[in-house]
């Protein structure tokens, strides 16, 4: 225990990260999902088309692999994404691997919000089309606020699993708690097993919370049908 | 398609549609055009891509390949093994051993995976695997992947059991069955064909999750991959060209799952419900 107090700065420092990461990618995956999901329920086939392959490709692609296409290759076409606005500071690196793990989860984001859709019982999206609605109008001001209520679970499993997913990060070279725990390991032989736990437990807390905040929000939000 | 979120487009919509289309695949084309220069001036040169097809490149791709498979392989049967065995401690009656298997279950299911195969590989665990002669990066890998995905499974397995209506059971029970009869004769050969999608969908997760490897240096796909693209100097080719691969074989394995969830959806002779659950193919884990 006193081993983990006295490199608490470090590990703080390194969930700090996991924390920016989660929050990062996790806007990028509800902007980006949500988008997707409309392109896929549109009426214009091709659109159809791009959402259904960007999800195929993306939900059958190694999450390391696509990290590293942000991370080592896009800066061989010379793409270089640093941020330094204010309180906004991102590494390129940090960069690549938000983006990276927020288009990832979009194409996770997308089919659970699709299905949520599908489940708006179809009287709704009927009513709302014979009083003269677009289908713009009818996703935004009927179908969507409903589908959103009742995928409160699966949006929680989603985020839950990129909170874990951000330790990926390590491998796109994101110095996230992941890497803080590996640089841990290596120093500390004798910690090892102290240090696994000390990250699990912080890795749980993350975990807790975004379950404890979905439990709360779907007992708000449910509708019952 | 009919969707009741908009009328099928008539005559003047489909033309608008059309000429929409035309616009913006033009000013795809166009912006596609200025990155596909910019990557052929860098990235997919005929020199590189000459680089890239050699043979020596295919061997090691094979290599990675194998190595993935291998790992992906054995990785499901032993957590296939582990999720049975803890699905049947959470089902059993004794409150304790549910308690342990709860506690179990739920630890690994929220740790990071890359974590799990991190501690392993420092650990303790790898010099005894090593000893009885299985390499420590494989089968660090394998127990790391055994113990999120079977986790994973053990739940898929439960709530597949508790998806086959109690009737069943109780039919089962009031003939003069044991509870392990009734398990394994009623409940397992009817959950199984409602938990089949869900645990294909899992070994795609794993065939995935084999990249991890990557980072304890397992030669795999991933890490072939990158020391070819590391050695003709072109990382981002290299990479397209081996997601090409895993999309390849992960997206047949998805057309499986649908075939089968379709399939059992349509026989629909067992009354059970589908099991979906928080499996990794539908949140990304």
């Amino acid at each position: 225990m006193g081993f983990l107090l006295d490199n608490l700065d470090v590990i703080v420092e390194g969930f700090a990260v996991t924390l920016q990461l989660l929050a990062t990618a996790g806007i990028i995956a509800a902007v980006a999902g949500t988008l997707l999901a409309c392109v896929r329920v549109s009426p214009v086939p091709p659109l159809r088309g791009v959402g259904t392959a960007y999800v195929n490709v993306f939900r059958n692609t190694p999450l390391l692999l696509v990290l590293l296409i942000m991370a080592f290759g896009l800066p061989e076409v010379g793409v270089s994404l640093q941020i330094d606005v204010g309180p906004l500071q991102y590494s390129n690196f940090e960069t690549y691997a938000s983006l990276g793990l927020g288009l990832y989860t979009a194409a996770f984001v997308c089919e659970a919000l699709r299905s949520g859709i599908n489940s708006v019982s179809s009287g709704q999206a009927e009513a709302a089309r014979a009083v003269g609605m677009s289908f713009g109008q009818t996703l935004r001001l009927v179908v969507l606020p409903q589908a959103a209520r009742s995928v409160v679970a699966p949006m929680a499993s989603i985020y839950i699993a990129l909170a874990k997913n951000t330790s990926v990060a390590l491998g796109a070279g994101v110095a996230e708690a992941t890497y803080e725990m590996r640089k841990l390991l290596n120093d500390n032989a004798t910690e090892r097993l102290v240090i696994f736990i000390g990250f699990a437990i912080g890795y749980i807390a993350i975990v807790a919370v975004i379950s404890l905040v979905a439990n709360v929000l779907e007992r708000r939000l449910v509708v019952l049908r | 398609m009919s969707s009741v979120l908009f009328d099928v487009p008539g005559p003047r919509a489909r033309t608008r549609q059309r000429i929409g289309t035309v616009l913006v695949a033009a000013l795809l084309v166009g912006i596609g055009y200025v990155v596909v220069r910019r990557l052929t001036e860098e990235q997919f040169t005929v020199e590189n891509l000459d680089e890239l097809f050699q043979p020596g490149n295919f061997e090691a791709i094979g290599e990675g390949l194998l190595g993935t498979v291998q790992a992906a392989a054995i990785a499901i049967v032993t957590s296939v093994l582990f999720g049975l065995v803890f699905a049947a401690m959470r089902l059993a009656d004794n409150r304790l051993v549910g308690a342990v298997a709860w506690t179990v279950v739920e630890f690994f299911r929220a740790v990071p995976l890359l974590m799990l195969i991190l501690i392993i590989f420092y650990s303790p665990v790898k010099d005894v695997m090593e000893d009885v002669g299985v390499p420590g990066d494989l089968g660090s890998l394998v127990l790391g992947l055994t113990l999120y995905n079977g986790a994973v499974l053990a739940e898929v397995f439960r709530a597949g059991v508790n998806a086959v209506p109690t009737g069943q059971a109780e039919a089962a029970y009031a003939v003069g069955m044991r509870k392990g009869q009734v398990l394994r004769l009623i409940q397992v050969p009817q959950a199984v064909r409602i938990m089949l999608p869900a645990i294909i969908s899992q070994c795609v997760v794993i065939l995935k999750d084999t990249s991890l490897g990557y980072v304890i240096i397992y030669d795999e796909l991933l890490s072939q991959a990158n020391n070819i693209g590391d050695f003709i100097g072109a990382n981002l080719l290299t990479y397209v060209c081996i997601a090409l691969i895993y999309v390849s074989i992960n997206y047949s394995l998805s057309r499986v799952a649908t075939w089968l969830e379709a399939r059992t959806t349509r026989a629909a002779r067992s009354s059970a419900q589908r099991v979906e659950g928080a499996t990794g193919a539908l949140t990304g884990g």
